[in-house]
C-alpha cells in the first residue's frame, strides 16, 4: 500500500471501537480487496475446552473485512453497511494462531457490493471460514 | 395414592439458573460481549448489555454487524444447548457442573434489517430442527420495539457427541 492508503486504513480501523476491541489490524485496503488480522486472544475463546475461538468474533473479523473492501472499492463514493453475511465454519482455528481475513469485492453495482471472503490461520492451505455478504454502495455524485 | 410433595419452587429455580449460569459463564467470548440471559421456565432472552466498545460505526453512531450476528450465534448456540440440558436438569441426571460440550456452528447466515442503536439489545431464538447430529437454529435480535427487529438469522449446527 502507497503511505496514504496505509493511513487511511489505519484511521478507519482506529475509528472503530469493536475493531479496536479487538485488536483488529489492517495489512491491505485498496482497489475492493481488504486483509485484516485479528491476534489470538484468550477472552475470545468460545470452546473452553478446546481453546477455539468463538465464531462470533470470525464474524465480526468478516464483516469488518467486507466492509473496509467496500468502502475501498472506486465505486463507492462513501461508507457501506452490511445487507447480508453468510458464513461457513470449516474447522476450528488452531489455538494461540492469529486468524487472518481477506475479502474481495468481485461485482459492484450502483447499489450493491457482492463481496467474497476467505479466513485462515498459520496454515493459508486450509481456511478457517468462508463467507459471502452484500453491502451497501453510496453511487458517485 | 400418594404422590411425592412438588419441589419448593426455590430450589427449583436454583438449579435451573445455576446450570444456565454454567452453560453461559464458562464461555470466555460471551462474556468478552457481555451477553447476558434472562430465564422464564424454559424460555430464554439473550441480553447484549450495551457498551461503548461493541460500537462499529462511529459516526452514526451503530452496533457492529459483526457483534450483532455474534449476538444472534451465542443465543442460537445457548437456546440450542439449553433445550438439549432441560429434561437431565429437570431429573437431575447431570449436574450443573457436568455440562456436556457445544454444538458446533456450521454455516451462519445473518440479515440485517435496521441499524443497531447505541443500547441494550435482546435476542430469542427457536430451535426449528434438533436431530442426533445437526441442528437448523433461526434467532431474533431486536431493541426498543419488539416488532422492529434489527437482525435475523438462521443457523445450522453439529450436535456434541454423546458420551
Amino acid at each position: 500500500m502507497s503511505t496514504d492508503q496505509t493511513e487511511t486504513a489505519r484511521r478507519f480501523m482506529e475509528a472503530i471501537p469493536q475493531a479496536q476491541a479487538l485488536g483488529l489490524e489492517i495489512l491491505e485496503m485498496q482497489g475492493g480487496v481488504a486483509v485484516i488480522r485479528m491476534p489470538y486472544a484468550e477472552a475470545l475463546v468460545g470452546d473452553p475446552e478446546t481453546g477455539v475461538i468463538h465464531g462470533g468474533a470470525v464474524s465480526t473479523l468478516m464483516d469488518t473485512c467486507g466492509g473496509a473492501a467496500t468502502i475501498s472499492h472506486p465505486g463507492n463514493a462513501g461508507g457501506t453497511a452490511t445487507i447480508g453475511l453468510r458464513i461457513d465454519y470449516l474447522r476450528g482455528a488452531t489455538p494461540g494462531q492469529a486468524i487472518t481475513a481477506r475479502a474481495e469485492c468481485h461485482h459492484v453495482t450502483r447499489s450493491v457490493a457482492f463481496v467474497r471472503a476467505t479466513a485462515h490461520d498459520d496454515d493459508p492451505d486450509r481456511p478457517v471460514a468462508t463467507a459471502t455478504g452484500t453491502f451497501t454502495v453510496e453511487a458517485k455524485p | 395414592m400418594s404422590r411425592p410433595a412438588p419441589e419448593p419452587m426455590q430450589v427449583v429455580k436454583q438449579r435451573r439458573d445455576a446450570a444456565l449460569t454454567t452453560l453461559a459463564g464458562r464461555v470466555p467470548y460471551i462474556r468478552f460481549l457481555n451477553i447476558t440471559f434472562d430465564r422464564r421456565g424454559d424460555e430464554l432472552t439473550g441480553v447484549l448489555n450495551f457498551d461503548g466498545k461493541l460500537i462499529g460505526n462511529p459516526l452514526l453512531p451503530a452496533l457492529h454487524g459483526g457483534v450483532t450476528a455474534a449476538f444472534l450465534e451465542v443465543t442460537s448456540i445457548i437456546t440450542l444447548s439449553w433445550s438439549l440440558l432441560w429434561e437431565d436438569v429437570e431429573s437431575g441426571a447431570i449436574s450443573p457442573e457436568a455440562l456436556p460440550r457445544l454444538p458446533k456452528t456450521i454455516d451462519f447466515s445473518v440479515d440485517y434489517l435496521r441499524t443497531g442503536l447505541p443500547r441494550d439489545a435482546y435476542a430469542r431464538s427457536t430451535v426449528t430442527r434438533s436431530g442426533r447430529r445437526y441442528a437448523s437454529v433461526r434467532a431474533e435480535a431486536w431493541q426498543d420495539n419488539h416488532a422492529r427487529p434489527i437482525a435475523s438469522s438462521n443457523a445450522h449446527f453439529l450436535m456434541p457427541r454423546e458420551g
